[in-house]
């Protein structure tokens, strides 16, 4: 990851809004023109910072939403006691400049290119993401990676990029479980991810695949901890918590 | 308040040590556990931001910003390496 990391200083700069794009109901991806923009890999963030009238300044974090190479988008999901995000999904239309800066990070990243152990992304709500990111990147590239997308969400309504996840083949699959509410028929799985959920869809220890889990604090600690019981070093699994939802 | 982990703050990290840091490995002061940023307990707002260790919740971290000026308290860190 060394020979990444290294890119210079990060600095904040304006960019423009170039469209938005509701994905339920309380999430919108939004794409930005980033005239200066270094590049990202798949599972990277970039900061926001948003300053108001008076002065006052928030800054916030988010993951990328789009592949490497492709115009750079965020998915934001509205928190209703939030200070960014009502701004970003409610008041924000194409034209409006913002100021970020990244790519960020470098653990939470798909290392393609010298790992093609099969994938198991385990996502929580908006945690979901950084894996479109990644997903999106292994149909670019030509991937054969095998990868497995659990996704827990609390409805069907609720997920993001369904009609985008739904259309995934070629050596991906994409299995919901719905928390909270469930379609008349549903026959997919219900409730939250539990040990006996993870047993069924997790990779075998012997293919030696890498996991990474993407969601609210609560949701990571509980699936990263099913993963251990199952044997996932680890070294093997990623994680990432995200703030303020109260879980899918 | 939920609490994040070191992901969130992988800007601020890269602005204080000009690298990415997210993936570096360090080692609580207090116990000994090992680990990277990524993985450890972040708060945001405690006042300022302040990084724990996962295993014994040890302060690891502790970053104030002030007149634009980042003052970084690395005390509870044994070690913190670059891949």
């Amino acid at each position: 990851m060394a020979g990444t990391a290294v890119r210079g200083r990060l600095t904040w700069q304006d960019v423009t809004v170039v469209a938005v794009t509701d994905e339920t109901a309380s999430v919108r991806t939004i794409e930005l023109e980033v005239p200066d923009w270094a590049g990202h890999q798949a599972g990277q963030h970039l900061d926001v910072r948003l300053t108001a009238e008076d002065g006052y300044v928030a800054e916030r974090s988010y993951s990328i939403a789009s592949a490497p190479g492709e115009p750079v988008a965020i998915t934001v999901e509205r928190l209703d006691d939030g200070e960014v995000s009502p701004y970003l999904t409610e008041e924000l239309r194409p034209g409006d400049e913002i100021e970020i800066r990244g790519p960020i990070g470098g653990y939470f990243v798909w290392p393609w290119h010298e790992d093609d152990s099969p994938l198991l992304l385990l996502a929580g709500g908006s945690g979901v993401v950084p894996f479109r990111s990644m997903l999106r990147h292994r149909a670019r590239i030509g991937s054969s990676t095998p990868a497995k997308l659990l996704l827990s969400a609390r409805s069907l309504p609720d997920v993001i990029y369904r009609s985008e996840l739904d259309a995934l083949r070629d050596g991906v699959e994409v299995i919901y479980t719905l928390t909270r509410q469930q379609p008349p028929g549903w026959s997919g799985h219900s409730g939250r991810v539990t040990n006996a959920l993870l047993r069924e869809v997790a990779w075998p220890i012997s293919q030696h695949p890498i996991a990474y889990v993407c969601g609210p604090t609560a949701f990571v600690e509980s699936v990263a901890a099913g993963l251990v019981d199952l044997s996932y070093p680890a070294d093997r699994i990623k994680t990432e918590r995200y703030g303020g939802v109260g879980g899918p | 308040m939920d609490t994040l982990d070191g992901n969130a703050i992988g800007g601020l990290l890269q602005e204080i040590f000009g690298t990415e840091m997210t993936d570096a490995i360090g080692t609580c002061g207090t116990c000994g556990a090992t680990g990277p940023v990524a993985e450890t307990v972040v708060y945001l707002h405690a006042p300022g931001t302040v990084m724990r260790c996962r295993i014994c919740t040890a302060v690891l971290m502790v970053v104030v910003q002030r007149d634009q000026v980042n003052c970084v308290d690395l005390l509870g860190l044994a070690t913190l390496q670059t891949s």
